[in-house]
């Protein structure tokens, strides 16, 4: 009896058709698709994307040289090298952040005490030769500079969770 | 009046003075190139039309970029055409271990094939390329003929995953081919003729006359051999990417892949579709036939009604595609030859049945 309800079944194709009920109704239904460029998914202010060095309001190097980014950097992403500059503060000379080696981890961010590492929601960049993967302190001032509103304004946000 | 244009004078001139045989025979020439750009034209729109329905049915939306010649309308349609262009532009390879001679007839022979079954389908009351006696016979022959292409193609790579393709490909059109002659045996019983206008006239009258009431059986398993017939999912095992690549054509590249299998294929599911049309849905016959008073526009035969039936038709063949998965090997064995065969043998005795008692489209011979 079971074999004849089943072989009635697969004879008038009830179980194809209810599949194919299945996609005629999906045929109408809305499409989840975000059209990326001219649409973007919304993106959290602890976005963490491409790295920047900050600047006081006066235009003054946040970053003193502590090293403690390089120190907790699990990826061993970050190299620093310091000197005393001619005002006599302690400044980086070098501050390089190896893209590629980065994990994005922010730990670099939380272990700043002065804020001058950051990362910021930019993560639409790319390379175009060998060695644009390391960002220099002048590219990371440079991103810093450019983005500073857009920095300030999400760092502002997230502060009261922080 | 005509003097202001002399040269469309000279050329009316010319075409009255030419012999009966001659306009015949570039009217004809006419008439074929026409239906050829009408093909590929369709099967481009085609591709465009199956990335856009199955997207949709998976809820994507499917091409939406490429605009023609960049008119904020229509985002998407041009997709095809770029594609047709990319594939012109890229490189021919032809393995160096492959016989060359075959490799690239395997193509034409696909082409050719796909493209001349058109001379017999009839499109409306009054155009059809070619009125021959034995269309139903022409079609059979030709669509059998389109897989030698399939087959060249897969041995001339020298390539195993090839070679396993145009064997798949052999075995399964061998199978489907005797359920869709036995499917339309089943036609022919029902018109009484092989000639493909005469098939569609012999179902006129209304909608209860087509073949699709006394034959659905018939008109199912033609339509699934059909999907078989063009290889399409998901009877695809030729291609089976996901076992062998992608069959006979994973050594096609450029022009040729284009020719080996987009045209030929997409072609080939344009005519299942149409044939099937012709033969089960009364072709260019209204289906508002001895509904409506036969002086409007409504019950008239026209190549419209073909046009939307063959539209519903290919809706199936991408709908099928969106939802089933790809059958096992033994498993399209199995269905052709253990369930098609005998489900077409009883109904064509149900058939003999009903002529021997004169029901149905046959109550007029009583």
């Amino acid at each position: 009896m079971t074999s004849l309800r089943s072989l009635t079944k697969t004879l008038f194709l009830v179980e194809l058709l209810q599949g194919l009920a299945v996609t005629f109704r999906y045929l109408w239904k809305p499409k989840f698709t975000v059209h990326y460029p001219e649409e973007k998914t919304p993106q959290s202010v602890r976005f963490r994307g491409l790295h920047a060095l900050r600047r006081y309001p006066n235009g003054q190097e946040r970053c003193i040289a502590c090293k403690l980014c390089e120190a907790v950097c699990p990826a061993l992403a970050i190299t620093i090298e310091s000197d005393v500059s001619e005002d006599g503060t302690r400044r980086t000379t070098r501050y390089d952040i190896d893209l590629f080696k980065c994990i994005f981890c922010g730990f670099c961010e939380e272990a700043c005490p002065v804020d001058a590492i950051v990362e910021t929601r930019i993560h639409e960049y790319h390379m175009e030769n060998r060695g644009e993967n390391i960002m220099s302190k002048d590219k990371l001032l440079a991103v810093g500079d450019r983005y500073d509103a857009m920095i300030t304004a999400d760092k502002t946000a997230d502060a009261p969770y922080r | 009046m005509m003097a202001h244009v002399p040269g469309l004078a000279w050329l009316l001139a010319q075409w009255s003075a030419m012999p009966a045989y001659l306009q015949l025979l570039i009217v004809k020439t006419a008439e074929i190139i026409g239906v050829m750009l009408a093909v590929v034209i369709s099967v481009a729109l085609l591709t465009y039309a199956e990335r856009k329905v199955i997207g949709w049915m998976q809820s994507r939306h499917g091409p939406n970029q490429i605009r023609i010649f960049g008119l904020p309308i229509l985002k998407g349609v041009a997709q095809p055409f770029a594609d047709v262009i990319k594939l012109l532009l890229k490189e021919v390879l032809v393995p160096s271990k492959a016989d060359k001679v075959l490799f690239l007839l395997a193509p034409m022979i696909a082409i050719v094939t796909a493209l001349t079954t058109w001379a017999v389908v009839p499109f409306s009351p009054d155009f059809v390329l070619a009125d021959v006696d034995a269309g139903l016979l022409y079609i059979l022959a030709l669509t059998s003929l389109g897989v030698y292409g399939i087959i060249i193609a897969g041995w001339a790579s020298n390539s195993k995953y090839a070679m396993l393709g145009a064997m798949r490909a052999a075995a399964q059109i061998v199978a489907y081919e005797i359920a869709m002659g036995f499917a339309l045996v089943g036609v022919l019983m029902a018109s009484g003729s092989l000639n493909m206008t005469a098939i569609v006239s012999a179902q006129s009258g209304s909608i209860l006359h087509w073949n699709l009431l006394w034959l659905f059986p018939l008109m199912i398993i033609y339509f699934i051999s059909g999907v078989a017939e063009t290889n399409r999912a998901p009877f695809d095992v030729v291609e089976g990417e996901s076992e062998i690549v992608a069959g006979f054509h994973v050594e096609y590249s450029g022009a040729t892949f284009a020719t080996v299998f987009a045209l030929p294929e997409y072609a080939n599911m344009i005519l299942i579709a149409t044939l099937t049309s012709v033969f089960f849905l009364g072709g260019w016959l209204s289906p508002f036939q001895g509904l409506v008073p036969a002086d409007w526009l409504l019950a008239q035969s026209s190549f419209l009604w073909l046009f939307i039936k063959i539209l519903w038709f290919l809706f199936c063949y991408l709908w099928i595609r969106a939802t089933f998965p790809r059958y096992r090997y033994d498993q399209i064995m199995r269905l052709g030859w253990k369930v098609f065969i005998p489900l077409t043998i009883v109904w064509i005795l149900v058939e003999c049945g009903m002529v021997a008692l004169r029901v149905g489209p046959w109550a007029q011979f009583g």
